[in-house]
C-alpha cells in the first residue's frame, strides 16, 4: 500500500502567541516547531499500517519552505521512507490543498492522511478541500482506520458521537488523537536519525496555486480582569456571582 | 446576490448553533442590504424549520428525500441547488458535518473559504473577516481573495439574535447527490449535550485523582444541565474518553460557562477553552496557573467543593 501523509510545520503545543510588526506576523523569537500533532497522530497510523501491510511505503508530503525540513527529517527518523516539499511558503488551506492535489495527481496514492486541522490557523479544510480536487471520498476527523484490500473502515467523529463508514480507496483521512493513542507515538532514536539522512526528499517547485485567505493583522484575546476568589466555605456566594453578575446560569 | 445558511439538523432537530449561523447570516445581509434564504436537507420537521423565523431568516427551501446525510452529501445537494441561484455567501454552523460540507462545497464551485469566524465582515471591498486563530490563543483578520465564499462559524463566538420574522418554507428538488462514502452505523447521543455546541461544561482534571471519583462532576454536570468534559492527561490515562479531552489537540469549545475541576491550567489547555464567558476554577493548589485565565476561583479540595455547589445550586432553583 503507498500511503502519502501530509504535515504541517507549527509552533509547539506550548508557545505563548505574541505578534510583532504592528501586529501583522507571530513574534518568533524563541519559538520551536514541530510537526503539526494532528498530523503526527496520522503519521504514526500510517507507519502502523505499513507494518501490518508488508510492502508499504510511507511518503511525506509538506509544502513549505527549506526552513521546514526538520519537521521533515523528523518524520522520516520515526519511519516514513521518502519525503517530498513542494518548495514555496503555505499561504492558505486551498493553496496548500491544490498543490498536493496536482503531485497526488501525478503520483496517486492508496491512502493519503492529513490532520484534521492544524494548530496554528485551525483551518480544518485541507482534508476535506483535498478529498474534492481529487474527486475521492474525505474523512475527518477520523477516529479509527482500518484497511481490508482495497477497501477503508472508517470511524468519522460527529457531535455527540462517531459514524462509521466503509469507502473504496483511494481516500483521503483527517488524523487526530483517538485515530493512535498518545503512548503510541514514536520518538525519533539515534538509528533513525542516521537513517533519516540518506532518505530520499525530493524537492518540487510549486505550481503557483491561488490562495483565497491573506492575513492583514492580528489581534491578542482581550486580557482577562482579576479572578474573584470565593471561599470554600461560602459556595453560595458563587451561586449567586454566576447568577446575578455573570449571569451564565 | 444573496446569502445562503444551511439549516442543519441533527434526527430532524435544528440545533442552536445552527441558530447561530442564521443570526449570522441575517446580521450580514442587513449590512449589505441583501436576502438570506436558508437550505435544509432530508428528514427535518416543518415545526424545527419554524425556528429560523425567530431570528430573522424569512424563506427556507426544503428539499425532500434524503434520509441519510453526511457532508459529502450537502456540498453535492448545495452545489446543484445554488447553482441557479445568485449566491455569494455559503454559511455554515462549526459543526462537524459543516466543517466537513463547506471545503467540498467552496471547490466544487470554485470559492473561496473561511472557517473559524467570529463575526461579520467589517468591510465588503475587499471583504475582511476576523476569525480565531492559534487554537484561541489569538484572532486573524483576513482579507478574502474571492467575491464568492464559503464562510463557518466558530460555535459560541457570534450568538443566536432574535429577530421574529414570518417564514415561508418552499418544497424544491436537487439533482446534486454523491454516494461514495457508505455509511455504516451512527454512534451517537442526540438526547445528552453535545461538548462542541453546549453552553455550560464542567470539566475535571488529574486533582480528581481517578476515574472512579467522576460522581460528583457528574452530579454537578447533571444539576447545571452542563456536558463534561475533562484534561489531556485524564483521556491520556483513559479516566474519560477522548472525545470529553478539550484543549489545544483534543477539542476547542467557547461555552458562557466553564467550569474547571481539578486541572492546573497548562497553556495547551487554556488554548481550548480560553474564549469561554465565564470561567471557574476549582483548585487545591492556590499557585494554579489557571486562576490567572479565570473569572471566579475557589481555592479548595474538589471532594469538598463541588457536592457544597452542587447541593447550593439544587437549593437555588428549589
Amino acid at each position: 500500500m503507498n500511503i502519502l501523509v501530509c504535515i504541517s510545520s507549527v509552533p509547539d503545543t506550548t508557545t505563548k502567541i505574541n505578534f510583532t510588526d504592528n501586529n501583522t506576523s507571530l513574534n518568533a523569537a524563541g519559538v520551536q516547531y514541530i510537526i503539526n500533532p494532528n498530523d503526527e497522530f496520522g503519521l504514526t497510523k500510517a507507519l502502523q499500517l505499513k507494518e501490518s501491510n508488508p510492502g508499504s511505503k510511507v511518503t511525506i508530503i509538506h509544502v513549505g519552505p527549506a526552513t521546514n525540513d526538520p519537521v521533515i527529517r523528523k518524520s522520516l527518523a520515526i519511519g516514513a521512507d521518502a519525503a517530498v516539499r513542494i518548495n514555496t511558503e503555505a499561504l492558505d488551506a486551498l493553496q496548500v490543498s491544490g498543490e498536493i492535489a496536482n503531485y497526488v495527481n501525478s503520483n496517486p496514492y492508496d491512502l493519503i492522511i492529513t490532520g484534521k486541522e492544524s494548530i496554528d490557523y485551525n483551518g480544518a479544510i485541507v482534508p476535506h478541500a483535498l478529498g474534492e480536487m481529487l474527486g475521492i471520498p474525505s474523512v475527518s476527523p477520523c477516529l479509527g482506520l482500518n484497511i481490508n484490500g482495497q477497501e477503508a473502515n472508517l470511524i468519522g467523529s460527529v457531535d455527540g458521537g462517531k459514524e462509521e463508514f466503509t469507502v473504496l480507496l483511494p481516500v483521503v483521512v483527517g488524523g487526530q488523537k483517538g485515530m493512535v493513542e498518545e503512548s503510541e507515538l514514536r520518538i525519533p532514536n539515534m538509528r533513525g536519525i542516521m537513517q533519516a539522512r540518506s532518505k530520499p526528499l525530493l524537492v518540487l517547485d510549486a505550481i503557483g496555486c491561488k490562495k483565497a485567505q491573506t492575513v492583514v493583522n492580528y489581534d491578542s484575546p482581550a486580557p482577562k480582569e482579576a479572578c474573584k476568589m470565593v471561599d470554600s466555605n461560602n459556595v453560595e456566594e458563587l451561586v449567586k456571582l454566576l447568577q446575578n453578575e455573570a449571569k451564565v446560569i | 446576490m444573496s446569502i445562503l445558511v444551511y439549516i442543519e439538523h441533527t434526527n430532524g432537530k435544528v440545533k442552536k448553533n445552527v441558530l447561530e449561523a442564521a443570526s449570522y447570516a441575517v446580521a450580514y445581509a442587513d449590512k449589505m442590504n441583501t436576502t438570506v434564504f436558508g437550505v435544509a436537507i432530508g428528514n427535518v420537521n416543518d415545526n424545527e424549520i419554524d425556528k429560523l423565523g425567530n431570528v430573522g431568516v424569512t424563506r427556507v427551501l426544503k428539499v425532500a428525500g434524503h434520509d441519510y446525510l453526511n457532508h459529502q452529501k450537502v456540498a453535492a445537494i448545495i452545489a446543484s441547488l445554488s447553482s441557479d441561484q445568485e449566491v455569494n455567501s455559503f454559511v455554515f454552523a462549526g459543526s462537524s458535518e459543516g466543517k466537513g460540507a463547506g471545503p467540498r462545497l467552496a471547490v466544487k464551485i470554485d470559492a473561496g473559504i473561511i472557517s473559524e469566524v467570529v463575526d461579520i465582515p467589517s468591510s465588503s471591498k475587499p471583504i475582511k473577516i476576523k476569525k480565531k486563530a492559534f487554537s484561541g490563543k489569538g484572532f486573524a483578520n483576513i482579507e478574502l481573495a474571492n467575491e464568492k465564499n464559503v464562510i463557518i462559524i466558530s460555535t459560541n463566538s457570534f450568538g443566536v439574535h432574535e429577530k421574529i420574522v414570518d417564514l415561508a418554507i418552499e418544497e424544491v428538488s436537487s439533482s446534486g447527490n454523491d454516494d461514495s462514502l457508505t455509511h455504516k452505523l451512527f454512534d451517537r447521543d442526540t438526547e445528552g449535550i453535545s461538548l462542541p455546541d453546549a453552553e455550560l461544561v464542567v470539566s475535571a482534571g488529574r486533582g480528581l485523582k481517578g476515574a472512579e471519583n467522576w460522581g460528583i462532576i457528574e452530579d454537578l454536570a447533571l444539576t447545571l444541565g452542563a456536558a463534561t468534559a475533562c484534561s489531556k492527561p485524564v483521556s491520556d490515562i483513559g479516566w474519560r474518553g477522548h472525545h470529553e479531552h478539550v484543549g489545544q489537540t483534543g477539542i476547542a469549545i467557547s461555552p458562557n460557562l466553564y467550569i474547571a475541576i481539578g486541572i492546573s491550567g497548562a497553556i495547551q489547555h487554556l488554548a481550548g477553552v480560553s474564549s469561554s464567558k465565564t470561567i471557574v476554577v476549582i483548585n487545591t493548589d492556590s499557585e494554579a496557573p489557571f486562576f490567572k485565565a479565570a473569572d471566579y476561583g475557589i481555592i479548595g479540595d474538589a471532594f469538598e467543593v463541588v457536592p457544597k455547589l452542587t447541593a447550593a445550586l439544587k437549593a437555588s432553583k428549589d
